[in-house]
């Protein structure tokens, strides 16, 4: 996915380092793509942003749900945030135990981060040259990464079923009328279903 | 300032405050258990949103048959076959790289076939 936002950014007309150093200091895929996105359609800066940082929303929830494991020290909490990621969270969460979830949030998070930004550089040298990324399924990757992730907390942990269940409903039924990344947000309102309180621990 | 400039400032300040919002609180606020819980299953249904929403639409719309066709079956090798004569049991199902290759996979070859 990296490699194809590299060549998209710079197919579209952007010069190499934009794809680059935006993909270092902002490190949010699909607000990446819909900023560029808009960009290049002659949106503005100011709506391209915004529309990235709609989409980016969901991270303050992702960082609410992961603070514990960024270690109690401020470097690791200031230098964990910028990790904070739908797929480092995704890992996190399907380890069974408190260390587990540490290791893994930075381990992939670490990870995650250099093949994200080696993907964007390589994608944006090559340019326009790959052809359309979409030829090779590329964009059923993510999904799938997202199900081998949340299947195990799902199979687990049966009270999550009936909530994940109705806020799919609810962000699919919203996506024709609402503007990107916000029908995701309706999701957790499918917590409504969600017996807490009672044996066994969530995610 | 030139736009472009402007926009990746916008994007990284904000996007780094609105992850930075968790971890600045943590340790600051004592968050009950039940909260703590709460946060945990939210994050699993807003993940498992995102992958209803990023396999099954694309700009508002259906996305094709070729991709949710594809997480299926990257679906079907995460859960793993019960093994034979072994029961109910599911097995412990595939590694993730051919979860993720075989979603593509499947994606890309049904394109080639034809099919959105």
């Amino acid at each position: 996915m990296g490699v194809s936002f590299g060549a998209i950014a710079v197919a579209g007309g952007l010069p190499v380092w934009v794809p680059v150093v935006m993909s270092v200091v902002v490190y949010a895929g699909s607000a990446q793509f819909s900023a560029v996105g808009v960009l290049l359609a002659g949106g503005g800066p100011l709506a391209a942003a915004a529309t990235g940082l709609l989409l980016n929303t969901r991270n303050a929830a992702f960082g609410l749900a992961v603070a514990d494991l960024l270690g109690p020290g401020r470097a690791t909490r200031l230098l964990g945030a910028h990790l904070v990621t739908d797929e480092t969270v995704a890992f996190a969460l399907a380890q069974p135990d408190p260390a587990r979830r540490r290791a893994a949030f930075w381990i992939s998070g670490i990870g995650l981060f250099a093949a994200w930004n080696i993907g964007v550089s390589a994608g944006a040298f090559a340019g326009s040259a790959l052809g359309d990324t979409a030829d090779y399924g590329l964009d059923a990757a993510f999904p799938a990464v997202l199900v081998a992730l949340v299947l195990p907390a799902l199979r687990e942990n049966a009270r999550l079923r009936g909530p994940a269940a109705l806020g799919v409903v609810l962000a699919l039924a919203a996506t024709p009328f609402a503007p990107a990344g916000v029908p995701v947000l309706l999701a957790p309102a499918g917590l409504g279903l969600y017996g807490y309180g009672r044996k066994g621990a969530a995610g | 300032m030139n736009a472009t400039v402007a926009l990746i400032l916008m994007l990284a300040v904000g996007t780094y405050a609105l992850r930075l919002v968790g971890p600045a609180l943590h340790g600051r606020v004592e968050l009950p258990a039940r909260v703590q819980e709460l946060l945990s299953a939210g994050a699993v249904v807003l993940l498992v949103a995102l992958l209803a929403t990023g396999a099954l639409t694309e700009g508002g719309g259906f996305a094709g048959w070729a991709r949710p066709a594809g997480v299926l079956a990257g679906g079907v090798l995460a859960m793993g076959v019960p093994p034979l004569g072994r029961g109910r049991k599911w097995g412990k199902g595939a590694p993730f790289a051919v979860v993720v290759l075989g979603a593509a996979t499947v994606t890309g070859v049904l394109r080639a076939m034809g099919v959105a």
